[in-house]
Parts: C-alpha cells; sequence; structure tokens
C-alpha cells in the first residue's frame, strides 16, 4: 500500500528521517476513491504551473492553441497525445528551451510558482536552474561520468561537498552501484538507458524545484525503462515532475495526473483536450477523444 | 513490330550503343582521375629532378647553413626557415585565438540576422588576392608601422622580439601582419563550421543545466572540438609558411637570423618568389627549386597532419570552401 | 547519507522556489563573466570586419583618381599612362584557358568519386588524399613545376604555362566542388533510372550532370575568381610580356596579366604607375568580389528551389 502521510515507524525497519517515506517496489493498486474524492485531493497541493491560455507560435505557424490547466506540487503529471500534438513543444516552453527556436513566441502565460515565466526582466539561465530537463536521446557530455553530473554544480558554486553530492545524485538515479568503481571514466562507455539515468542524475545533482522529462524512455528498451519508471516513484517526493510520453501504458503505471493533447481535426493545431488524475482519464475519460485515444482506435 | 530478326537487332544494337557509352564514361572519368594523380607525382618528381644539382652539391647541409651568396655558388636556407617559422608562428598566435572568438560569434553569439551580414564579410577577407594585400603592404602598412614601430618599441623594447625598429617599414612585422590578414578568415571559417557541428542535443543539455552561454561554450562545445581547432590550426600554418607573393613584398629579402620582428628578414617561398626571376646560373635555379622542394614538403606535411588530426571533421572541405572564396 | 528523495530537517534546498525569477546564488557574476566573453567575440568580430572596410576603402580612395572608362578600355600607354585594358584581357585569356583546362578534368574526377569509386573504396580515398594534397601544395612550387615542365622545354615563358598552372591550383577546388554536388543528387533518380534500364550513362549526361550544374557552375566561379588573383605561378612562367599592347596568343608569348602590372609596379618609383596599380588593384577586387557574391546568389536561390 502506498502511504502518502508522515507515519511513525516502531516495527523494526531502518528508523525515518524526514517527513515522508517512500516505499519502492511493485506498483501497489490504488485506493479505490470516486473520482471526485481523488481530485480534492489533488487540488488540495499547491500549484507549481499555472498555465492560462498558452498558444504557441513557430513565425506564422501555430503549433499549440488555447491551453490551460495547473500542475500540482509533488506529483508526476504525465502528458500524452499522438504524435505531432504539440507535446515537446509545450513542456520545453515550460523552461523556455524553446527561445532559441527562430519565430518561436507565445501568448498566454506560464506562471511558476505564481511568476510569470515569460515576463521581461526573467533570467532565463535562472529559470533552467529551478526547472530542469532530460530529454528524450541521452545526451551526456563527452567526459567523464563524475565530470558529467559535477559539472553543473560546479558552475553554480558547489564545490563543497562535491563528491558526497554526485554520489547522492548518482544514488537517486539508481546509476551508483553500476558506476562507483568507474567514475573516471567516459560516460560514452555506458548503455543508453545506464547514460539516460546519468542523465537524470546531472539533472538532480543540482537539486531543480521542477523535473522536466520529454519522452525518457523512448529511446531505451524495456529493461532501462522500467528502471527508469521505477525512479518516478521516487523522485516525485523531492521534485515536482512533468514526463511527455507517447506510451499510454507508462502513463497509467507512473503519473498521477494525465493530460491528453490532441490536434484539433479543423486546423491541425495541438490543443489539451482533457486534464484530469490518472485512473480517471483511463477508465472513464470524459471526451469522446480522449476514449477514442485511450483505446487505442487511433494514434 | 518487325521480324524477330530485326527486334534482335534493334536490341543488339542499343545495347551496343549503351556498351560504348558507359564505356567511354568511365574511360573518361578514369583518364581525368589518372591524371590527376599524375599530377601530383610528376609535381614531386619533378621537383625533385630540378633540385638535385643543389642536393647533390650540398646535400642535407642546405638546411643547416645560412650564406645565401649566388655569386660564390653558396647557398644555405636556414635563415629563410627561420624567418618563414617566426612569421607564420606570429599570424598564427594573433590569428589562431581571433579566429575562434569569431568563429564562437558567428556560431553561437549572432543573431542570424546579424550573422548573414558578419559572416559573409569575415569571409570576404579571404578573397583579396595576395598581390593586392602586399602591395598595400609596402604602400599603406609599411609606413605606417614606420610610425607605429618607435612606439612599440619603448614600451616592449625589453623584450629582444622587440628590438629597435627599421627606418622603413619593411620587417618581418610587416610580413607577420599580413600574413595574419591572410589566414584569419581561414581559421575563422574552419573553426565555425566546426562549432556548427557540434550536435544541437548536448548544447540543449548543459543550457537545461542552468549554464549561461559562456559556460556552455568553455564546457561543451571547445572541449569537444579541439582535435578539429588543432587541425584547423595546423591548415592555416601550413597556408602561412606557403604564401609567397604579400611576404616577398614586404619582408625585405634580407639573409639573417634577427631576434627583432622589427627587423628585414626572409622566407623561403619569398626567397624564390624575389630571386627565381633573376637568377642567373643553373646552380641558382637549381638552389631555389631544392627550396621549393622543402616547402614542397613542409605542404604535404601540414596537409597530412591536418587529415590525421582532425578525425571525422571533415577540414580540409571546409578549407576549400574558405579559400575558394 | 539521507536516503532517497528525503529531504532532512537539516537540509534546506538551495534556492526559495518562490522568489522571483531574477539571478540567485552566484548567477549573477556568472552572467557578467558570460556577457563579457560574448562582447570580446563581438568586438574580434568587428574588428575584422573593419580590416577588411580599411582594405576595400583604402584601395578604392587610392585608385578613384585613375578610374574612368578609358583606363578599363584602352591599352597602356608609355611608363605610366593609360589604361590596362590589355592586362584585363590578358587575365582573363590566361584565366579562361585554365578553366578550360581543369573543369573538365576536375568534373570528370568528381563524377568517378561518386559514380565510380565510392567513397570507402580504395580508388576513392585514393583520390581525396591526392586532391587534398594538391590542394596543400604551396602555389610558388606550383610555379616551379610548370616552369621545368613547360617553359624550359619551350625556352620562353608564355601565357599557355600560367594557363596550366593556374588550372593545377583550379583542379582540386573544381574537382572537390563537383564531388560535393555530385554527391547531392538524390539516390532515388538513379535507382529509378536503372530500374528502367536506362543507360549509365545517359542518366549521367541526362540527369545527374543537369541537376548539378548549379553547383558545379558555382565551383567554378570561386575557383576562376581565385585563379584570377594568383601571382606566384604567373610571376614565375608568364613574366615577361610587351606591357603596351594585347596578345591574346597565349602560346609562344607572355601575356601581360593585372597581378603582374601590380607586383612590377612595385619596382617603380613613380607616382603616377602607383596610382595605375591601385586603380588595377581596384579592379580586380571589385570583379573577385563581384564572382563571389554571384556565386552566393546562385546557391541561396538553388536552396530556395529545393525548398531548404
Amino acid at each position: 500500500m502506498t502511504i502518502l502521510y508522515p507515519v511513525s515507524d516502531d516495527s523494526g525497519q531502518e528508523p525515518v528521517r524526514g517527513r515522508i517515506r517512500i516505499q519502492t517496489g511493485p506498483v501497489p493498486q490504488p485506493i479505490p476513491r470516486s473520482a471526485d474524492d481523488r481530485a480534492a485531493l489533488h487540488e488540495l497541493r499547491a500549484v507549481v504551473f499555472d498555465i492560462r491560455d498558452l498558444s504557441v507560435y513557430y513565425g506564422e505557424k501555430r503549433a499549440l492553441t488555447g491551453t490551460t490547466f495547473p500542475i500540482y506540487r509533488n506529483l508526476v503529471t504525465a502528458v500524452i497525445g499522438p504524435s505531432g500534438c504539440g507535446k515537446s513543444t509545450f513542456i520545453r516552453t515550460l523552461n523556455r528551451m524553446n527561445d532559441a527556436i527562430p519565430g518561436f513566441r507565445i501568448e498566454g502565460q506560464v506562471l511558476y510558482n505564481g511568476h510569470d515565466v515569460y515576463d521581461t526582466g526573467v533570467n532565463r539561465v535562472e529559470v533552467r536552474r529551478r526547472i530542469g530537463m532530460v530529454f528524450q536521446k541521452p545526451n551526456p557530455f563527452p567526459k567523464s561520468i563524475y565530470d558529467n553530473v559535477a559539472w553543473a554544480p560546479r558552475n553554480l558554486g558547489l564545490r563543497s561537498g562535491l563528491a558526497e553530492r554526485v554520489e547522492r545524485a548518482l544514488r537517486s538515479a539508481a546509476l551508483w552501484d553500476e558506476v562507483k568503481d568507474r567514475l573516471r571514466d567516459s560516460a560514452l562507455s555506458l548503455s543508453g538507458g545506464q547514460q539516460q539515468r546519468l542523465c537524470i542524475a546531472r539533472a538532480i545533482a543540482v537539486e531543480p524545484d521542477v523535473l522536466l522529462l520529454d519522452e525518457p524512455a523512448s529511446a531505451l528498451d524495456p529493461v532501462a525503462t522500467a528502471s527508469i519508471e521505477e525512479l518516478m516513484h521516487t523522485l516525485k517526493a523531492r521534485y515536482t515532475i512533468v514526463i511527455v510520453t507517447h506510451n499510454m501504458q507508462q502513463a497509467a503505471r507512473v503519473a498521477d495526473r494525465t493530460a491528453f493533447f490532441s490536434l484539433d481535426r479543423a486546423d491541425q493545431v495541438g490543443t489539451l483536450i482533457e486534464y484530469a488524475d490518472t485512473e480517471t482519464i483511463f477508465r472513464s475519460p470524459r471526451d469522446t477523444r480522449t476514449r477514442a485515444y485511450v483505446t487505442g482506435q487511433f494514434g | 513490330m518487325g521480324s524477330p530478326l530485326a527486334f534482335a537487332g534493334a536490341r543488339g544494337g542499343a545495347r551496343a550503343t549503351r556498351q560504348l557509352g558507359d564505356r567511354l564514361l568511365f574511360g573518361l572519368c578514369a583518364l581525368a582521375a589518372l591524371i590527376v594523380v599524375a599530377t601530383l607525382g610528376y609535381l614531386a618528381y619533378q621537383m625533385i629532378d630540378s633540385a638535385s644539382p643543389a642536393i647533390s652539391r650540398f646535400g642535407l647541409g642546405f638546411l643547416t647553413h645560412s650564406t645565401w651568396a649566388p655569386e660564390f655558388g653558396k647557398f644555405g636556407v636556414l635563415d629563410l626557415i627561420y624567418g618563414t617559422v617566426v612569421s607564420s608562428l606570429f599570424a598564427l598566435v594573433i590569428a589562431g585565438p581571433l579566429g575562434i572568438a569569431i568563429a564562437l560569434y558567428l556560431s553561437m553569439i549572432a543573431s542570424p540576422k546579424v550573422r548573414a551580414v558578419i559572416g559573409p564579410l569575415v569571409e570576404m577577407l579571404a578573397a583579396i588576392p595576395s598581390i593586392i594585400l602586399g602591395f598595400w603592404g609596402v604602400l599603406v602598412l609599411a609606413p605606417f608601422l614606420v610610425h607605429l614601430e618607435p612606439g612599440l618599441h619603448s614600451v616592449l623594447g625589453f623584450i629582444p622580439l622587440f628590438g629597435a625598429p627599421q627606418p622603413i617599414g619593411i620587417s618581418m612585422f610587416a610580413a607577420g601582419i599580413v600574413l595574419t590578414i591572410m589566414i584569419l578568415p581561414i581559421v575563422s571559417a574552419l573553426c565555425r563550421d566546426l562549432f556548427l557541428t557540434v550536435p544541437e542535443d548536448l548544447k540543449d543539455g548543459a543550457a537545461a543545466l542552468g549554464a549561461t552561454r559562456w559556460e556552455v561554450i568553455r564546457g561543451v562545445v571547445l572541449p569537444s572540438t579541439v582535435s578539429g581547432i588543432s587541425a584547423a590550426m595546423v591548415l592555416a600554418l601550413g597556408r602561412a609558411l606557403g604564401e609567397a607573393i604579400a611576404v616577398s613584398l614586404v619582408i625585405g629579402d634580407v639573409t639573417a637570423k634577427h631576434i627583432s620582428i622589427f627587423q628585414p628578414s626572409e622566407t623561403l617561398a619569398g626567397r624564390i618568389a624575389n630571386q627565381f626571376p633573376g637568377a642567373n646560373t643553373s646552380l641558382f635555379v637549381a638552389a631555389l627549386f631544392y627550396a621549393g622542394l622543402v616547402l614542397l614538403v613542409i605542404g604535404l606535411i601540414t596537409s597530412l597532419a591536418a587529415r590525421a588530426i582532425a578525425g571525422r571533421f571533415d577540414v580540409q572541405r571546409s578549407y576549400a570552401r574558405a579559400v575558394a572564396q | 547519507m539521507s536516503s532517497v528523495g528525503e529531504l532532512t530537517a537539516d537540509e534546506t534546498p538551495l534556492f526559495d522556489p518562490m522568489a522571483p525569477l531574477t539571478a540567485t546564488g552566484n548567477l549573477r557574476r556568472r552572467m557578467a563573466v558570460s556577457r563579457v566573453s560574448e562582447s570580446g567575440s563581438t568586438v574580434c568580430a568587428l574588428a575584422a570586419v573593419a580590416v577588411l572596410l580599411i582594405l576595400v576603402i583604402g584601395i578604392a580612395i587610392r585608385g578613384a583618381s585613375v578610374l574612368s572608362i578609358g583606363f578599363i578600355t584602352q591599352n597602356q600607354s608609355g611608363l605610366t599612362g593609360g589604361g590596362i585594358a590589355n592586362y584585363l584581357l590578358g587575365t582573363f585569356v590566361i584565366v579562361v584557358f585554365g578553366a578550360v583546362i581543369a573543369v573538365p578534368i576536375g568534373v570528370l574526377t568528381g563524377l568517378y568519386m561518386t559514380e565510380f569509386a565510392g567513397p570507402r573504396s580504395l580508388t576513392g580515398r585514393t583520390l581525396k588524399l591526392v586532391l587534398d594534397l594538391l590542394q596543400g601544395v604551396p602555389t610558388i612550387v606550383v610555379g616551379l613545376f610548370v616552369y621545368g615542365l613547360i617553359v624550359l622545354a619551350e625556352h620562353k615563358e608564355t601565357g599557355f604555362a600560367a594557363s596550366v598552372a593556374l588550372a593545377i591550383v583550379m583542379l582540386p577546388l573544381v574537382a572537390r566542388a563537383s564531388q560535393e554536388v555530385l554527391l547531392l543528387v538524390p539516390g532515388s533518380l538513379r535507382e529509378a533510372a536503372d530500374a528502367l534500364g536506362v543507360a549509365r550513362w545517359r542518366t549521367v549526361v541526362g540527369v545527374i550532370l543537369p541537376n548539378a550544374a548549379g553547383g558545379i557552375v558555382t565551383g567554378v566561379i570561386l575557383a576562376t575568381a581565385r585563379a584570377a588573383g594568383e601571382t606566384a605561378p604567373v610571376l614565375l612562367v608568364n613574366s615577361l610580356f610587351d606591357p603596351y599592347s594585347t596578345q591574346l596568343n597565349i602560346f609562344g608569348h607572355g601575356v601581360p596579366t593585372v597581378p603582374m602590372l601590380i607586383l612590377n609596379t612595385t619596382d617603380l618609383a613613380l607616382p603616377d604607375a602607383f596610382n595605375r596599380a591601385w586603380g588595377a588593384a581596384f579592379v580586380l577586387l571589385v570583379l573577385i568580389l563581384f564572382a563571389n557574391i554571384l556565386a552566393r546568389v546562385i546557391v541561396a536561390r538553388s536552396r530556395r528551389r529545393m525548398g531548404l
């Protein structure tokens, strides 16, 4: 059973330090609750991202239209939908990674903890420091494993306790045991799954506030995918996670809430169709398009 | 259709044309390729052959002696090698970092609109023929240096490199500046092509970790392009080592090894350009061919070294595009 | 060591998530460093542009005094008078003849490398090596080679020798440009022609070469522009000519060329001669820059047509 609230423990297991205790292992069955109960529980949480009527343009072409929904703290929020519906565009808009693309502009607002991310005077580098990202294809630097993880903390001036920081990040990414004896080896000598976990370790080494994952397991084999998914459960205690995936089963396994994007039939622009807790999206979606997608009728 | 015989004949005729055409095409192409290889081979052979009177007379001592006295039949290129190396290194030391900085600007910093203007302008520096650079060097740069060198000497004169200046501005320094102008666009174009090959997702990964643009450059772009940058430097150095005309006009054609760059000097290529038209004995001509042979060897070595260092980056391709501008 | 995902009581986050999105921690200093490096690079780029402008404008100003229609259309008269028409024609004739030699050989070599010897085959790699080495041969050495090859045999310096020397300089550039453009022709075209049973040579002549024509022409223009300014080889094999008359017969005669005019002027101490040389330099520079711009325009237009 998944325990979400602080408990004291005298069952003889390792003493709990801290406010939250997580249990990893097989995905537990959700406690049967009504859809309204689940919605209420989520809405008790703080809102990390408040997306308000967001539209994204590349020059004249509109890629995303009128999207509005909140993303809650310490939950895993999945973004699903058919290919080309703007999922990647959406998630990259959250930490201003689309700025370099020529012709990019937005209408509407992206509020992070109440602050407009696209406000003038916002420091882009600071945004990315707080909102980290892991990409679809693993992109380790051509450096050693240690230096990959240590690079960003060094930039930030976190030089004391660097080795511990690197170890902690690698442990959190479930990679430590596999690499602890070869930290000086090149990161490119790792397998695909290991490289992706290295990229996750790299991202959490600087302890951001949010983790954005753009199809992190799509380039990986099933075993590596399973290990990445396991991480989601442990990481969400510390971070708010938004994950884009084209794999519906993955969303069902991993996410607390799910946003379904699709292409507006008329003008081929991506838009949010439905947003709810994962169980509702998959068991009793309200929109027929959502139902058609999750039952595999298209996409 | 006609009779089967006619049909077969028509087909046979068509096939014959096809075979003839294909064979002709292959023959022409192969012939062209053969001419290319033969040209290089014959060039090397010709140089050795024409230099052989001097080679048999001086042997390798040609490279270790400094005396260049055509009237007495004594030829040695040690001072010329010195001049070649010093002037080219001077140019590389300045044009190298400058070229890298410009390449970073064009590939990573400038907005696309600005890049479309500044990029071609920098490339056009490479289009200026060496004769025009040399001519400008003699008539504009040298007089200017006459004013500049005393000032530099008074400030930096404690370093032997910046010794007493000459009254006419013709010097190793002038040659170095002309060579710098000549190889700067080459370094810049090569490095710019190189930086553009750094995968976008690598730079994205660094930016997503909250790194500033300079940190992305220093941490990811530069380390991953070190071998390419080295190859670019080697190629640019090779270009400078082989430059004849521009250098010949501003360096003074003086056989001597001066520490001070404000003194006149001469390079291998410059010596050939300056003295070949007036070479009046066969030994003189052979000695100049020998100097040319040394230049050929230098050129071949730099090309081979650049290929070897560059790894996957096709540095010669960028070089061809940079110089044919 | 705190275990995964836990926040211990004595561990605080590195920043306040609720704070406004301006620089925190050491970011302000790092931004300053980044800005300094960006400014430095910008200054370097502007310095290079400044050097270009100093050169071009300097040449233009100094050559302006002699520029006129007559300058381009009349031959030289006297030591320092008249125009440069014979030099311009001479350069043109020599360069064109050099191209006549270099372009067929270069294009056919490029064809050989794409049609008959793949980039991984031994012949393909050897050819690439040879072309790279040829590219790296100093032009003065090319001049020496042609001197030994032709001038010594004919006992005189001729425009033909200069054409051959320039052809050797142009050859690697044309071959490489051809090869690159030919590689761009989609393999599907070749496969379709093969499937239809069309002869190889017909495919090449009728489909592939026309497809690659734009790129080849661009390469030829650029190589020709480069050759027009080459002085070292011309100096060694074509330095004796009549400066007062037009000489279009490159066989058996020395032909006046613009680079030689400028070079010879440096030996004269006459200001009028210098003015003429500046004017000639300006004309040469304009022609070369014009060729470069023309090549860029062709490339841009063909890129637009391909939808890039």
